[in-house]
């Protein structure tokens, strides 16, 4: 048996393979998208185009807006004349921010009353707004301790001290990277598994395959590995790109991390032949393969946080393999997550693969029979 | 055989279309893409996907109980932004960051009411996940708001109002509530009418490479712009009917606000529409395989459009040659002109000029297709 299915195996790792195409197909992309993702999926704000609106004639003043144009967060693009002119910078996107000091400022600041500053933000694109307002409440801060310091005025009480672990300098990138092992790995992996049936079955070898003495057990073992060694070597790529090219950190054990990757794609190969089994033609499995994959990154916690999603929604992403996987796979990377962490995120993973590899190889023998 | 559009038999390209509608009626795979793909996305998206945190679980260390450190926690627990969680130790506070229960850890120490009264202050520390980059930065934003106000509140209650030198007043345009919601939503417009011009026109038509049914139809009298025409007007149509259900749910499911007008809004998603199914139409006719047109359409087309078109993560934040690259992602015009349709209203610098590269695009793609189509006859 095990002979026949070892055959069975190379076959699928051939059908995959000896199509030019289809091998470009599974190696280059991924690659490509990992470099380019990796750059570009970041939510941290550098350079922001910004505008000045200064109707103060002080050194206050100046001092202030010194102290953003020496800032690596802001640009400072353009002075403004005229309170009208905010619409038109921000309006076609000139300008993301602009600051507007009124006449009075210097003013104000040495009757030692609030000295006002407005801040206008862009907020087409809300996160960023809220970043650019945090920078420059933070500019506003250093510059109120400094001049209570220089007037000999007392500092407030108590100051926050933050520090962040894991990721001292809140890059977005090591937070990204580690994700996209998750991503690709569970792309490549689907597309592989569920289109293998499918093809087959449009092409008409399906039938010849049936008539073969393999027992449906077979003939999902068959698709499973190759689909297995292929995700496992993407991913393998993909950890060695992030710790060697993208210099993410990998702080915690690497077995556990395969143990997870494991299990991972074990729980993906189950509903990439689920949807395998159930469709009739290649675009309904791609279709399908699209049902899958997209509901289970975004409930996944690769971009946005799943603690900011609805308790419903929360509870949805219980059944979804990749929330566990991201969080080994970060924690491993970036914090060191302990064995007893890790085996905590493994057993829900290795219930998915079970009740996924069972529902498909349940389809797989109705759509036999 | 003539290459003339001119000589076009409208009988013929009726029949086309007509057969091409049946197919598109009779695969329910292709209704699905087209309506039910689009509303699970929006609902998906609507409710799933948001970067407004509330909420955060924090954990905060006492070393040691006064009125002081009460206040603070009190104002910590004022603040919906933070579920707080009191906590006896360090070492237990530092084990649940680890595992993830809490996204950050508030010490006060001993000497914090002590420290209080001296000249350098008390200092109070926090220690974020930073793991998660960008939800680390927007708590240590709260917890600076929730630091502001005890100051604030603490002067208050000491008979004197705590004027800082200067003071910081924000105004948020477009989006007052810096909702998330508003800016993915109106985004995901342009996704979803990537997929129904890009993947599902790909696959359809890679479809009839695949089964020969092409070649058959090159042969027969009908000529290759109306095969082409053909194929773009019923998927013009699933398209923009996609993205008429996918505005209408913005606008009264998730009460995005739609400050442009609807016939702008409808000319420029007809260009994208047309540049979409230009790359459905090409990437079909170099790939000639299902498996192989689905892939590259997810690659050039459904990918960028997720990640390179701004749509949820900001251009201007980039690397430079990634800038670059995106300008070749027709998702990006389009996202922008949404966003500002949305949000804005009709910003004309903006539209014109998204809307020109997207004719750029759309006359590339196409050109590039009937081409191609031509060659492969020989």
């Amino acid at each position: 048996m095990w002979g026949r299915i070892r055959a069975l195996i190379v076959k699928e790792f051939l059908a995959v393979w000896k199509d030019k195409k289809s091998r470009t197909v599974i190696i280059v992309p991924p690659l490509i998208q990992l470099l380019v993702f990796g750059y570009a999926a970041t939510f941290d704000v550098h350079h922001v185009a910004t505008a000045i609106y200064n109707e103060d004639s002080g050194l206050a003043s100046r001092q202030l807006i010194a102290r953003f144009a020496g800032s690596p967060s802001f640009d400072v693009v353009s002075h403004l004349s005229r309170e009208a002119d905010i619409r038109k910078v921000i309006d076609p996107k000139q300008a993301s921010l602009v600051i507007h000091i009124g006449p009075t400022f210097s003013r104000d600041l040495i009757a030692h009353h609030p000295a006002k500053v407005q801040f206008i933000v862009d907020g087409r694109e809300s996160n960023t707004a809220l970043i650019i307002l945090g920078y420059a409440q933070r500019i506003v801060a250093a510059f109120n301790n400094e001049w209570l310091k220089d007037h000999s005025q007392p500092l407030p009480p108590a100051q926050l001290v933050v520090r962040s672990w894991f990721n001292p300098n809140l890059e977005s990138q090591w937070f990204i990277v580690p994700g996209i092992v998750a991503l690709l790995t569970l792309v490549v992996t689907t597309v592989v598994t569920a289109l293998s049936v499918a093809r087959e079955r449009e092409v008409g070898t399906f039938e010849q395959l049936l008539v073969t003495p393999f027992r449906p057990f077979e003939i999902m073992i068959g698709k499973s590995v190759p689909a297995m060694i292929i995700g496992f070597i993407e991913g393998t790529i993909i950890i060695a790109v992030g710790v060697f090219w993208f210099g993410v950190p990998l702080r915690g054990n690497l077995a556990l991390l395969y143990a997870g990757l494991f299990l991972y794609i074990l729980a993906v190969i189950g509903v990439g032949l689920m949807i395998s089994s159930i469709s009739r033609t290649q675009q309904q499995a791609i279709l399908g393969t699209f049902l899958f994959i997209v509901p289970a990154v975004i409930l996944s916690g690769f971009a946005t946080p799943i603690a900011n999603m609805p308790q419903s929604i929360q509870y949805l992403t219980l059944a979804n393999p990749m929330r566990y996987f991201l969080i080994i796979v970060r924690g491993i990377f970036l914090e060191g997550l302990p064995a007893h962490l890790v085996y905590g995120l493994l057993w829900p993973m290795a219930v998915i693969a079970v009740v996924t590899l069972s529902s498909a190889s349940w389809l797989f023998r109705r759509r036999l029979g | 055989m003539s290459r003339r559009l001119g000589g076009a038999s409208w009988v013929r390209l009726w029949g086309l279309i007509y057969k091409e509608g049946l197919q598109i009626l009779r695969d329910p795979s292709s209704i699905s893409i087209a309506f039910v793909l689009p509303i699970v996305l929006l609902i998906l998206f609507g409710y799933g996907v948001s970067l407004d945190t509330d909420h955060v679980p924090v954990a905060v260390v006492i070393q040691n109980p006064t009125t002081d450190t009460a206040s603070f926690m009190a104002s910590l627990q004022d603040s919906r932004y933070f579920s707080v969680t009191r906590l006896q130790d360090r070492r237990t506070a530092q084990h649940e960051l680890l595992a993830g229960t809490v996204n950050a850890v508030v010490v006060l120490k001993s000497d914090f009411s002590r420290r209080l009264w001296s000249s350098t202050g008390a200092p109070i520390q926090v220690i974020v996940n930073g793991t998660d980059a960008n939800t680390a930065r927007i708590i240590s934003g709260y917890l600076d708001g929730a630091w502001q106000n005890w100051l604030n509140q603490r002067a208050l209650e000491e008979g004197r109002t705590l004027t800082p030198p200067v003071a910081a007043e924000q105004r948020v345009w477009f989006n007052a509530e810096v909702r998330s919601r508003n800016f993915l939503v109106p985004g995901l417009i342009a996704i979803i009418m990537t997929l129904i011009g890009a993947l599902l026109t790909a696959m359809v038509v890679a479809r009839e490479w695949e089964r020969g049914t092409m070649e058959a139809l090159l042969v027969s009298p009908v000529r290759i712009g109306e095969i082409l025409l053909g194929k773009l007007i019923p998927y013009f149509l699933l398209g923009m009917g996609g993205m008429a259900i996918a505005t209408f749910m913005a606008v009264f499911l998730f009460d995005i606000p739609f400050r442009g007008s609807f016939v702008v809004l409808t000319a420029v998603s007809a260009l994208f529409m047309l540049t979409a199914l230009g790359m459905g139409l090409l990437i079909s006719t170099v790939a000639r395989t299902q498996f192989v047109a689905g892939q590259i359409a997810i690659i050039v087309a459904f990918l960028p459009a997720f990640i390179l078109s701004g749509f949820v993560f900001d251009i201007s934040s980039m690397p430079l040659v990634i800038r670059v690259l995106t300008h070749i992602v027709p998702a990006r015009y389009f996202v922008s002109s949404l966003q500002t349709l949305f949000l804005a209203g009709d910003i004309w610098p903006i539209i014109l000029v998204n809307s020109g590269a997207l004719v750029l695009m759309a006359t590339i793609f196409l050109g590039l297709t009937l081409r191609k189509t031509h060659k492969s006859l020989e």
